[in-house]
């Protein structure tokens, strides 16, 4: 998948009389359902990429639904990426840390990501087997 | 708080109590059809138009000669704002609403796309607004008071691109936001944004929106706007909107959310109708069951603000021969500034003209599919099936995008080889993208993709007693960040320098004073433009500017625009404003002269011959003084004062109005103060009423001649009758 062994596609003359052969013999109906499948095609692989990956910013969407400013969420989500609990979901580590610290308030809860809690302490959160989760 | 016409917006007022402000709906509103409910539109077959406003102002041709009616075409109507300062923009989406735009999009901040995570405050922006908590909620608190005042709900459109739109797209659905552009394909084509993490911050961003009812927008007309021949690439036009609607639908919006941007490719000298209709005709083929929003060509528009506005026209008549669900608008100056106030309200008033201009276009003409437009538009579909069948065997939309199969100028299946490439793998915030753990979670509403839920709760965001989509208390509204690069300060600066209602000239910003002199130079284009700017400087222009320049003749003569800054100030207080003359109604009118007969002997004087404007003011078919009952003598054209007292006396007449509209060497005082000094010596003067009318005529002029009264351009048959029934009432009464 590196750029080096890609080549940018080549000049070349406009070939559509050839090309369209074997498209001439479909109806405006089945040409238009040909349009279509062939999308589908190319956007389902995008979907399911998307259906399993997040980002941060998706990560910071997710902290802001849950009441958080964008400095905080900010924050917070350059915490989760630097101990590498991003795939966990920010969400989900506001909870663990909620449930393993006894702080029901999210925001407090939240909030101890901004001060100071160890990354041992974070990274051991997911770590416990049986726990709540 | 209610908005009062004759009272400009309390921008401080706005300001208050925001961080306690909601939006007081969420979603994307169409317009209400028309209900016929006004007597002045039901006198004429329209068929295309929605309901009318409460308060608006109609074209100018209606307060002519219609009657004031202000039909709305049946479309949405855009206007896209780019000030840098939001506190100016609000004023200019007041103005715009009042001429029919229902749909205002405001440009983000260059660089936006560009920035990880949220603005926050009010800071200035270049080329348009940064997107802000702040700027939203004085915005649509803004719209909520303006939409109150006109009377149709006001849809406020901003962008959910770049690299943080899952977090743009919360902003937008907790802040009421009603339409947005989204579309990942933009992100990696003009931003080199990475093209795996715009799709999957795309899915996210999409769900939310959809949850909110936002009228989603698509990118694919930024092909057009970059690529060197953009007729060339209305296949790959096609393939865009279907990777974005294919897209979005699978993450759930309905294509009843999903608007098209689509833009006639080409502009005159081309035979532009022939190239774009087929297209036009595709676009609406394939995507039939999703909204289009037909944009204005921008691609082609330079200086010239009359040949953008026939192109505008052209683009019209295609949203008219096909369809069109937001007509969007172009301000008629982008090709050569950022819009500025009046050309927005230009654009809005160019759609509204053309589109209730072509009411109904389509009962009466048929677009012939068994020529060359059926022919062209199966042959623009083949070309996108061919594209897309040559994106599956290069392996997919990413290996197609990295081999630079997008916005090549070559028309597929020719490539030119200038498409342009973006690395998978590269591009801002690249690497950024990790893949969901089994044990992912996010407690929240409306959250796309894989969500290892805890399966006994009841909605997602239970486990945290509720998310900001159920319960708005708990967004964090922040203020300001910057103490010095705010609204507050902006506006302490501009009220400072010269009082906060001193009237200066402006064109984007309040206060900025830039104003435009227009000059036509009978020289040579080179000369011409170097004496214009010596010219704006002599008149005291700062900083003057040539906007537009056009040849006449090469030697002849051209034609310059300039702009410059004018540094001056008027206070209000200072002006002369002659008083209004008292209102009388055409009611009124028409019982005085019914109980008293009323006649005047008309004409024009002198070597005159120009006799349009006094038949519009006697004649009764266009509703002149006979509508009133007045008898009109109406003595014809070039007449002598002489003959025109004789015949007064003669006929008895109350009044003698004389046309004048060659002003040349001052024959037109000469004429009145003669028709005042002749009236004097034959001994009528004072039971005789003398009106002087001409397009250059005011009644400070005629008064100054001698005469009674005199009415220049826009008087109407009633604003005479008007007169004569009260001066009259004068003459008697002394």
């Amino acid at each position: 998948m590196s750029m080096n062994k890609r080549e940018h596609i080549k000049p070349r003359d406009d070939d559509f009389a050839v090309r369209r052969q074997r498209l001439a013999r479909l109806s405006d109906e089945e040409l238009r359902s040909r349009f279509w499948s062939l999308t589908t095609e190319i956007v389902r692989p995008l979907i399911d990429l998307a259906y399993g990956h997040t980002t941060p910013s998706i990560e910071r969407s997710v902290l802001l639904r849950m009441g958080f400013s964008s400095i905080e969420a900010k924050e917070m989500v350059s915490r989760i990426v630097a101990v590498g609990l991003l795939g966990k979901g920010a969400g989900h580590v506001v909870l663990k840390i909620s449930a393993s610290r006894g702080i029901s308030s999210i925001r407090e809860a939240g909030l101890e990501l901004l001060r100071g809690i160890s990354d041992e302490e974070l990274s051991a959160l997911f770590a416990e087997k049986g726990g709540d989760g | 708080m209610t908005l009062r016409k004759e009272e400009k917006l309390d921008i401080h007022e706005i300001l208050k109590d925001l961080e306690n402000y909601r939006p007081r709906r969420r979603g994307w509103q169409w317009r209400a059809p028309y209900t016929g409910d006004s007597e002045g539109l039901n006198a004429f077959p329209y068929r295309e138009i929605a309901a009318l406003l409460k308060q608006s102002i109609p074209l100018p041709a209606a307060e002519r000669s219609f009657g004031g009616i202000d039909p709305q075409p049946d479309c949405v109507i855009t206007t896209e704002i780019a000030s840098g300062r939001f506190e100016d923009d609000i004023r200019r989406m007041r103005m715009a609403a009042w001429h029919g735009a229902d749909h205002m999009m405001v440009i983000r901040t260059a660089g936006q796309s560009h920035f990880d995570g949220l603005i926050e405050g009010s800071p200035e922006g270049v080329g348009g607004v940064p997107i802000t908590r702040k700027q939203l909620r004085a915005t649509r608190k803004a719209l909520d008071l303006i939409e109150d005042e006109v009377g149709r709900p006001l849809n406020f459109h901003s962008y959910v691109s770049g690299v943080a739109g899952p977090e743009i797209a919360v902003l937008f659905a907790e802040e009421g936001i009603a339409g947005a552009h989204q579309d990942p394909q933009y992100n990696v084509l003009y931003r080199n944004i990475n093209m795996v993490r715009s799709f999957v911050d795309a899915a996210v961003a999409k769900t939310i929106m959809n949850a909110a009812e936002i009228l989603q927008i698509d990118g694919a007309h930024n092909a057009n706007a970059t690529a060197r021949k953009a007729w060339m690439v209305m296949p790959e036009l096609l393939v865009q909107h279907a990777i974005n609607t294919c897209f979005s639908e699978m993450v759930g919006m309905p294509r009843e959310r999903i608007a098209l941007s689509t833009v006639p490719p080409t502009s005159p000298p081309l035979p532009a109708l022939t190239m774009d209709l087929p297209y036009a005709v595709a676009v609406r083929e394939l995507f039939y069951d999703c909204k289009m929003r037909a944009q204005m060509n921008t691609r082609y528009i330079e200086s010239d603000i009359r040949e953008a506005t026939v192109a505008h026209v052209l683009n019209l008549l295609i949203s008219r021969l096909t369809s069109a669900d937001i007509q969007s608008t172009i301000t008629p100056d982008e090709g050569r500034n950022l819009p500025w106030h009046q050309n927005n309200i230009a654009a809005v008033c160019t759609a509204k003209q053309a589109l209730t201009g072509m009411d109904g276009l389509l009962e009466m003409v048929q677009l012939r599919m068994d020529g060359p437009l059926g022919t062209r538009k199966r042959e623009i579909i083949e070309r996108a099936v061919l594209f897309l069948e040559e994106i599956n065997d290069a392996g997919g939309y990413f290996e197609a995008v990295a081999q630079g199969h997008f916005v090549d100028s070559g028309e597929f299946p020719a490539r030119n080889g200038d498409g342009i490439a973006r690395d998978p793998e590269g591009g801002i915030s690249a690497g950024s993208v990790v893949p969901r753990d089994d044990e992912y979670l996010a407690p929240v509403c409306h959250h796309f993709g894989y969500n290892n839920l805890p399966v006994s709760e009841g909605s997602p965001c239970s486990p945290i007693g509720g998310c900001t989509f159920c319960n708005p208390d708990k967004i964090v509204y922040i203020d300001e960040l910057d103490p010095e690069d705010n609204v507050e300060q902006r506006l302490a600066k501009v009220e400072s320098e010269a009082g906060a209602d001193a009237i200066r000239p402006e064109v984007i910003w309040q206060g900025d004073g830039v104003v435009t002199i227009g000059l036509m130079l009978p020289t040579a284009e080179e000369p011409a433009f170097y004496a214009a700017l010596e010219i704006a400087a002599r008149m005291g222009l700062k900083d003057p500017e040539v906007i537009h320049k056009g040849v006449l003749h090469p030697a002849e003569g051209s034609y310059l625009e300039v702009k410059g800054t004018l540094d001056l100030a008027i206070r209000e207080d200072e002006l002369v404003i002659p008083e209004k003359a008292e209102v009388i109604t055409a009611d009124e009118v028409r019982a005085d002269i019914l109980a008293q007969p009323l006649r005047v002997v008309a004409a024009t004087i002198g070597e005159d011959e120009h006799s349009v404007g006094l038949r519009e003011i006697i004649d009764i078919k266009h509703g002149g003084l006979e509508k009133y009952g007045v008898d009109c003598v109406y003595l014809g054209t070039s007449i002598s004062v002489e003959k025109m007292i004789d015949a007064a006396i003669e006929t008895e007449a109350d009044a003698i109005l004389i046309s004048t509209i060659i002003t040349h060497a001052g024959v037109h005082r000469m004429g009145m103060s003669r028709l005042d000094q002749l009236a004097r010596e034959k001994g009528i003067r004072e039971r005789i009423i003398l009106v002087g009318g001409g397009t250059q005529i005011t009644n400070d002029i005629a008064k100054a001649c001698g005469i009674d009264a005199g009415f220049g351009r826009g008087t109407t048959g009633l604003d005479v009758a008007g007169f004569l029934v009260r001066r009259r009432r004068e003459i008697k009464s002394d």
